[in-house]
């Protein structure tokens, strides 16, 4: 028994060593499955996801966000495009497809296209982007060795109304099916960062621009500058509490989406300049509104203080002169309203140089206007470099300083804002307003006298019944090879309505306009750019929903949002 | 009894593996539905983005204002004037009862309800 126990030990312990393996095998398996099972029980337990692949990668998202305007008109978008590309090497007859290729594409010049076609490369562009139409009758043709890419291609459905405010793209890095834009002028190079970032691409970047007043302002400003031969012409509608551009208007202008590369004729008429958030000019008289809230605000005059103006000034070896017969003396009120240079530059001594600057500083001149276009940012004030006492006075009536009309029309939102700073913006909400500049009751005061301006002064074309319009003209005439040219002016007029509860500032500027209509020609402003200004506001007020005041009505105007559909 | 399990199981085997292939299979035709589908959004997101881009095409202030001009004689409008604006009280609302046909009398031009003249009708041919 024992022998055979002896025996068969080694088969049991061999046995029993297979069973050992045997439930490690099986302990193997049920974990394995068990996995398996526990993976699939959670999997038809949880909500179904969609599977993260796309068809191509995600391309179908929007690679570059859009532009609209307040209301939601589309101002730039992404349109599927294709580029057209050939392999010459594949190409039997170059001369063939050049001439075929001609009638679709006229703008390419031929002998270039024969010589790209006929060369020894492999790759060479025909061109980009090709609209469908183009790509069809390409297709036609049918010639080997000519093909399609995809890419997109960004489009400015509102055309030349919004041209310098969109500005442009243009291809930082391209292939055959794709093209990486980046931003080349205006709000496409401003934004640039915020329009091409993947994660903000599908929300578009809203403007405060409206397009429809937009559309208005234009039209009221060059039907004026044709009637008025003027070289060109600028205007800007402000909201004057939010400093929320809704009108910003360049003239001459040009369709984005060709836009003109060469100019060979004089920079400052460049269609693609930006005359009024890029071009810096004297201003004129408009800036003794101006003058005349810092000697108000610094109270070393008021409205009532008596001026001596005699018909000049001498100051060293300089002389200033009025442009028109003013009495010996008037009350710094009749300053502003009739316009007088030695009046104002009296005021700006009363003021002194020093608390002069620091206003100006206040007011954002000394800055770049902060608008949110490329060009604007480089756009910095031109001034004197040494400034005397004598520069205070000549600025102080808008000579020897040159500011964008974008400056001047924050500076007098700034002042229809009750003093309190007010920063242009073209995107909508706008920048929050900043320090009190000038007190609130300097900017009412001021606002008073541009009313009587308009009322009894040099402005009385800009008198729109109903909506209280205030505001002050400005000439200034521009410097030519002799000094200043008495017959090519900049004609100015700085604007806020309505007056006793300033809803819109509008700056309206005008370059080398004549009045011919009378028996001599006019250039002053205020049969210029005032008239302008007028049926800019006629035209524009009803579609900013601003209700005219009828007789007899209390100081409140019905406003709404600007909303137009 | 043996017996019985093992065919049992075997049985067990065959209806899971069934199960398992007809998962299988019910999953990639679901995927490839996907993909299909997934193409169809990429083209129908990329035709409304044509459309959109071409209805602001079409309505492009210049585009518009040549309409307006071009179409002068039949549309005559002319831009908003600041007289133009009115409160919604004295727009001549029909009292309940009163039909449109008894205040339409005499010529189009004459048409007069409280006061107010009644737009020209729509010039025929001009559907919306």
């Amino acid at each position: 028994m024992a022998e055979k126990a002896q025996k068969r030990d080694p088969i049991s312990r061999t046995e029993s060593r297979g069973n050992w393996r045997l439930i490690l095998l099986m302990a193997c398996f049920v974990a394995c499955y068990g996995a398996v099972g526990v993976r699939m029980g959670l999997l038809a337990a949880t909500d179904p996801a969609e599977p993260p692949f796309e068809r191509d990668g995600g391309a179908n998202r929007p690679a570059r966000a859009e532009i609209v305007d307040r209301s939601g008109h589309l101002l730039a978008g992404n349109l599927p495009a294709w580029s057209l590309y050939a392999n010459p090497r594949e190409i039997k007859d170059p001369v063939a497809v050049a001439t075929a290729l001609d009638p679709i594409f006229p703008e390419i010049d031929q002998a270039t296209l024969h010589r790209k076609l006929s060369s020894n490369r492999s790759f060479v562009w025909i061109k980009r982007p090709v609209t469908p139409r183009e790509r069809q009758a390409v297709h036609d043709l049918g010639f080997p060795g000519v093909f399609f890419g995809n890419r997109e291609m960004r489009i400015y459905p509102a055309g030349a109304a919004t041209a310098h405010i969109v500005g442009g793209v243009k291809a930082a890095t391209e292939a055959v099916n794709y093209a990486e834009f980046t931003g080349a002028g205006g709000l496409e190079q401003h934004f640039n960062e915020r329009l091409s970032d993947r994660m903000q691409a599908a929300e578009p970047l809203q403007l405060s621009l409206d397009l429809a007043v937009q559309q208005g302002v234009r039209d009221e400003l060059r039907i004026g500058m044709e009637r008025l031969t003027a070289r060109g012409a600028s205007a800007i509608l402000m909201k004057a509490k939010t400093g929320e551009i809704v009108s910003m208007v360049s003239l001459p202008d040009f369709d984005p989406n060709e836009r003109p590369q060469l100019w060979r004729g004089e920079a400052a008429y460049n269609p693609r300049f930006n005359r009024a958030a890029q071009g810096r000019y004297e201003l004129g008289s408009t800036f003794k509104v101006l003058t005349a809230a810092m000697a108000l605000d610094a109270g070393v005059a008021t409205s009532n203080t008596i001026i001596k103006t005699p018909p000049s000034l001498r100051y060293g070896r300089h002389t200033i002169g009025e442009s028109h017969r003013m009495d010996p003396e008037m009350p710094l009120e009749d300053v502003v309203v009739r316009s007088s240079n030695v009046g104002s530059a009296r005021i700006a001594m009363m003021v002194g140089t020093r608390r002069f600057k620091s206003y100006l500083d206040r007011l954002g001149f000394f800055d770049p206007s902060g608008v949110e276009l490329s060009e604007a940012a480089r756009a910095k004030t031109l001034m004197p470099d040494y400034w005397t006492d004598l520069s205070t006075m000549t600025i102080s009536f808008g000579h020897g300083l040159a500011a964008s009309p974008v400056h001047l029309a924050a500076s007098y939102a700034t002042l229809a804002n009750d003093g309190t700073r007010v920063f242009p913006s073209l995107v909508k909400g706008g920048i929050p307003t900043g320090k009190q500049v000038l007190s609130q009751k300097t900017a009412r005061e001021m606002l008073r006298i541009m009313r009587e301006v308009v009322v009894r002064g040099t402005a009385k074309r800009a008198n729109v019944p109903g909506y209280e319009v205030g505001g002050k003209t400005g000439t200034a005439e521009k410097v030519g090879p002799g000094g200043y040219d008495k017959n090519r002016v900049i004609a100015t007029f700085a604007s806020v309505f309505p007056a006793s509860a300033p809803e819109f500032v509008l700056i309206v500027s005008l370059d080398e306009p004549t009045d011919r209509s009378g028996r001599k020609p006019v250039r002053g402003a205020g049969r210029t750019a005032v008239p302008v200004a007028a049926s800019i506001i006629r035209r524009v007020a009803p579609i900013l929903g601003l209700r005219p005041l009828q007789e007899g009505d209390g100081a409140s105007v019905a406003a709404v949002d600007v909303t137009t559909e | 009894m043996n017996k019985h399990l093992i065919a049992l199981l075997v049985l067990l085997i065959i209806a899971i593996a069934g199960w398992a292939y007809n998962v299988n299979y019910n999953t990639l035709t679901t995927i490839d539905r996907v993909k299909d589908l997934r193409a169809q959004i990429a083209d129908e997101r990329e035709a409304i983005q044509v459309l959109r881009v071409e209805w602001a095409y079409l309505n492009a202030p210049d585009r518009l204002a040549q309409l307006v001009e071009e179409n002068n004689d039949s549309l005559q409008l002319a831009p908003m004037t600041p007289d133009a604006l009115q409160e919604v009280a004295v727009v001549p609302f029909l009292k309940p009862g009163e039909t449109l046909s008894e205040q339409l009398v005499g010529e189009p031009s004459e048409r007069v309800i409280g006061g107010f003249p009644i737009p020209a009708a729509r010039p025929a041919g001009i559907q919306f």
